[in-house]
This record gives C-alpha cells, structure tokens and sequence, in this order.
C-alpha cells in the first residue's frame, strides 16, 4: 500500500495484555498539577527498565475535576494488576503526596481494586482521617501545606500496551517532523499515552541479545548504521533514519485509533514507509495489522 | 402500587409499631398484615386496629395519616422504603441496617438511634436524640446517613460512630457529644457545648459563629478539598448550598482535650480565595 510517496509495509505492530489505571491529580493551579504529573510519569518509558509505563493523558478543566480545581489526567500500565497496583503505592506516594496544594483520585470505575490511600494512609501517623462520601471513602493526610487528600481505591483494568508504528525517513531532521506531527495528533486520542520523551522512541528493541543477561537489545534491522552489516535489514538504502512511537491505551480500539491517526499524520514527503514492530506473532496477543487499520485509502 | 398504611384511628397513647418495616411484611398478605401486633401503650392489639391496608407490598411502604404518636416505624429494617407522608413519633428507624426512610414532615425525638446502615430523610425538622446511642450504650450510630433538612434539637450524633448527619437548619446544644467518629454537618447555627467530650470525628459548620468550649483549641484556617465533595453530595440531596462554600476557608479547631483531643470542628469562615 501507497499513500502518496509513503509505503505502508504490509506487517502488524505486536501488542500485549497489559493493566492499565487513570488517575486524576488535581491542585491548587494547572502549574502544580502538572507538577506532579510530570513527577509521577518520570522515569516510565518501558517496563523492560521501568516497572511500568506512564504518561500524561490530558488535562482537566476545574469544572470536570472531581473537586473544581485544575487537574490532570494520567494513565499508568504494568504487565499484572499487582505489580501496578505496587507502582501506583510507590508513584503517588512520591510523586503526588509531595507536590504542594494537589490531591489524587482514582480515574477508572470499573476493575481490579487497589488499595492506595488506605496504605498511604499511614504517613500519617495516626492523625489521618477517612471520609466516606457517597459511598467513596477519601483519606486526608495532614501535610505542612493543609492536607492530602486521596482516595482509599484505585482500580486496574485489562489494557493494551505496545502498540507501535516505525516511521523510516530519508534523514534524521524529517523522520523527527514526522514523528512530532504524529505525536501531536496521537494525544488528542483519549485513553491513550505515549510513553517515550516527547512521545518517540529511537532505540527500540529486538528480543534478546548476545549477551546472556540481557532480555532486550537494540533492533539492529532498523539501524542505518547497521544496514550493510546485519543478516536482515529493513533499511532501503535512501532510509538514513527511523523513529518508533509506542502507543499504551486502555482498550484494543484506542490503540488501534491512534496507531491510525498517527500513521496518516507521519506520511509527508521524505518519508519512505511506515511499519510497524513485531516479534513475529509469538509473543503478543494483539496483531494490529497496518493495511487493515487504514482500510480503503486511496493509494 | 405500594403498600399503604392509612392511620384510621389516632393513638390516645404511643403505638409501638414496628412490624411496620419491610423484613417483616415483605411475604404477608394484607389480611396478615393487618393481624399483626402493635402494642398500644401496654396492651396488644392488631395493627388493623389503627390503620388501613391497602395496596401491595413492591419493596415500598407508604404511611398516611398523624403519626406523631406511632413509634419505632422502620425499625431494624434493612432494606427497601418507607415513606411517611406526615409526621412521625419516636425511635423510627430504630437500629435501622439498610434501605431508606423519608418523611415528609416532622420527625420526633429519637430518629435513627443507633442505626447502622440506609438512610433517613427528614424534610421538616427533628427533636432531640437524633442518630444518637441509646442512654448507657458506648456506641451509637455506626453506619447510613441521616438528612434533616429543618432543625434537630440537642444531643445530635451522641456517641456517634460512623456515618454522616446532615442538619440543613439550626442544631441544639450537646451536637455530636462523646462522640467516636463520622460526620456532622449543620449548615445553620450550632448550639452551646457542640462536640463536649468527642474522642474523633468531624463537625462541620458552614457558620462561623459557633462559640466552642475552651477544651478546643484553634489549629489553622485552610481550604479542605474533601468539603468541596460533600457540597456537591448535598446539593445532589437537595440543599441549596451559597456556591462560594465551595471556596471557602475553615477554620480548623481541635478537641475534645479532655479526651483524646483528635476531634475536629471545622467552621467556615466565610471568606473565598
């Protein structure tokens, strides 16, 4: 498939199961409210290295947040309900409990049920308060600012993680516009995140190395520098550079949705192909398939 | 359609009703339920005798008439609706587990004693007592709301547990006294001695002019984000609520110090940011 000077490679972006959770820090001003969002999103690109991937979904005006203050809305994914659930403990502990002025509330109304605020609870020491208000319990923290307030439950849903799309350009400068266009236009997708610094991922990853301790390495077939020397590459000779955006949502058809506005957005000229990752089907339970999400384009 | 229960008869003396609940009526006919036992003072006599019976039991029970001297309507009940279309005596929703009571006029003393779970709606006003344990007991109410949108009397929330009492008009004196936990909220003014002896809980006043006892003592004025929930549940309720409440500061006030002094009392100081 074609799309003006753009191949779309006839392959599938390999997703997997994933847990997902939202939660919506709210504060006293939009500045400190993302704050804490940008505190709590840090360090989450991959699972591989990070326990968990996280990312600012969107902002919330104070009349839709839950109690009429500026907020923002952020998505976190693990591989297990636990292993989130720990991440949400750790995260909004540190990362939220410290910011002056905010609080923090679950975003998900159905799912797994995670203790969050009932453990937090504890720094306390004693003098925490819980209110259960229709039929929501909160616990108020007292802080030297006021208090923090947080729910008691967080809850996890079943999520879609690693959802991809791999935009191969003539150079670096344009895989760059590219990759930027089709971030701006991917976030405007709601219950999705893109996990990676400004939404693109450089280094993306093959499974397994030749070094034994190693589960992942560099993703050799699309490295230009590498082109001539691998045993199969995906880089033509007029590809000198490729940028990979990962796409983390809470059901399939997010995923789906923004791998399909992204791809139509990073089609510009200088672009050679668009593909997508994969493992050759063994490993994820989603096969999003390039030419079917595009369905009927005129080529 | 409901059941309804249509006072034909007033009571020259307390009737002790409380088979009027819906655990207790739910697989009786009418002709049962009419047959059931009340005691009229001291003596016992058929429910039939008082009221009429009509309708079918779906879950709801509507009561008619001058209820002022029936008693212990809805008591222990857990699940389903009474609606009294009046006023209503003393001890209704008695230790009540579940489900929901509203009455449309007065409530009398002792509404809700000890009640663990469901709701009591009161649109007019309520005596004293209300959500309160019972004389001796350590524990008084431990669940479910009670929502008086006109004034209560003294003692509201004694020994009060858990839960949430609601006061849309003025409280007597004594609200929430040795109380345990929970929350009170009077959006009007609040009488002498308010929370003597409390070990925990919260009283809320969306007035400032509160005189507390000097066991209190005041810790700082902020702004509580968790009150901004409870505006928006009440407005939900019904209440109307002076939007800037949203925004307002409390003043926060500990006590009671001649108990475990982690009570709080939060007023209004009605001044936004």
């Amino acid at each position: 498939m074609k799309i003006k000077s753009t191949q779309i490679v006839d392959t599938f972006a390999e997703a997997f199961k994933m847990y997902g959770s939202r939660i919506i820090i709210t504060a006293e001003t939009k500045e400190w409210a993302m704050a804490a969002a940008q505190s709590v999103t840090g360090f989450a690109t991959s699972v591989i290295g990070c326990k968990c991937e996280a990312g600012i979904e969107t902002e919330i005006l104070p009349k839709e947040s839950p109690d009429l203050r500026p907020g923002v809305s952020v998505l976190l994914f693990a591989m297990d309900s636990e292993n989130l659930g720990k991440r949400l403990m750790e995260r909004i502990g540190q990362c939220v409990m410290t910011c002056p002025s905010t609080a923090c509330y679950n975003g998900i109304d159905e799912g797994n049920e995670i203790v969050v605020g009932g453990q937090l609870r504890y720094f306390g020491d004693g003098y925490q308060i819980s209110k259960e208000i229709a039929g929501k319990r909160l616990w108020r923290i007292p802080v030297m600012d006021g208090e923090f307030l947080v729910d008691d439950i967080f809850k996890t849903k079943e999520a879609v993680g690693g959802g991809n799309i791999l935009i191969l350009a003539k150079d670096q400068n344009t895989a760059l516009k590219a990759a930027k266009s089709a971030v701006n236009t991917m976030r405007k997708v709601p219950n999705v995140i893109l996990p990676f610094p400004n939404g693109v991922v450089r280094s993306g990853s093959k499974v397994g190395s030749k070094y034994k301790a190693l589960i992942a390495s560099t993703n050799d077939a699309y490295c230009p520098t590498l082109s001539s020397v691998v045993e199969k590459t995906e880089v033509d000779t007029n590809i000198n550079s490729v940028l990979e955006i990962v796409i983390d949502g809470l059901t399939l058809k997010d995923v789906e949705e923004a791998m399909r506005v992204g791809i139509k957005a990073a089609i510009k000229p200088g672009i050679k192909k668009i593909s997508a990752g994969n493992y050759g089907g063994g490993l994820g339970q989603y096969q999003i398939q390039l030419h079917k999400l595009l369905g009927n384009v005129e080529n | 359609m409901s059941l309804h229960l249509k006072l034909h008869t007033k009571p020259e003396v307390p009737l002790e009703a409380d088979c009027i609940c819906p655990d207790k009526i739910q697989s009786l006919k009418n002709n049962e339920i009419s047959a059931m036992t009340v005691f009229h003072g001291n003596r016992q006599v058929q429910l039939g005798e008082f009221f009429d019976c009509k309708g079918k039991f779906d879950g709801e029970i509507t009561i008619d008439g001058d209820l002022a001297n029936v008693k212990h309507v809805g008591a222990v009940m857990s699940f389903g609706k009474i609606t009294v279309e009046g006023n209503i005596g003393l001890h209704t929703g008695a230790a009540m587990r579940g489900g929901e009571i509203n009455i449309e006029g007065d409530s009398s003393d002792w509404l809700g004693p000890e009640m663990i779970g469901g709701r009591i709606r009161v649109k007019g006003n309520a005596g004293h007592m209300t959500g309160s344990g019972y004389r001796g007991s350590p524990i008084g109410m431990q669940g479910g709301e009670i929502i008086v949108h006109g004034n209560v009397k003294n003692e509201t929330g004694h020994v009060m547990r858990r839960g949430l009492i609601v006061v849309g008009g003025d409280s007597g004196d004594f609200t929430g006294v040795n109380m345990l936990a929970g929350t009170i909220i009077v959006l009007g003014n609040m009488g002498i001695r308010t929370g003597a002896g409390m070990k925990r809980g919260s009283i809320i006043s969306f007035n400032n002019e509160a005189k507390l006892l000097p066991t209190f003592s005041r810790n700082c004025e902020y702004h509580p984000s968790f009150i901004k929930f409870y505006v928006r549940y009440l407005e939900e309720l019904g209440f109307s609520i002076d939007t800037s409440c949203l925004n307002s500061a409390f003043e926060r006030w500990s006590g009671d110090s001649v108990e475990l002094n982690r009570g709080e009392i939060l007023l209004s100081t009605n001044k936004s940011k």
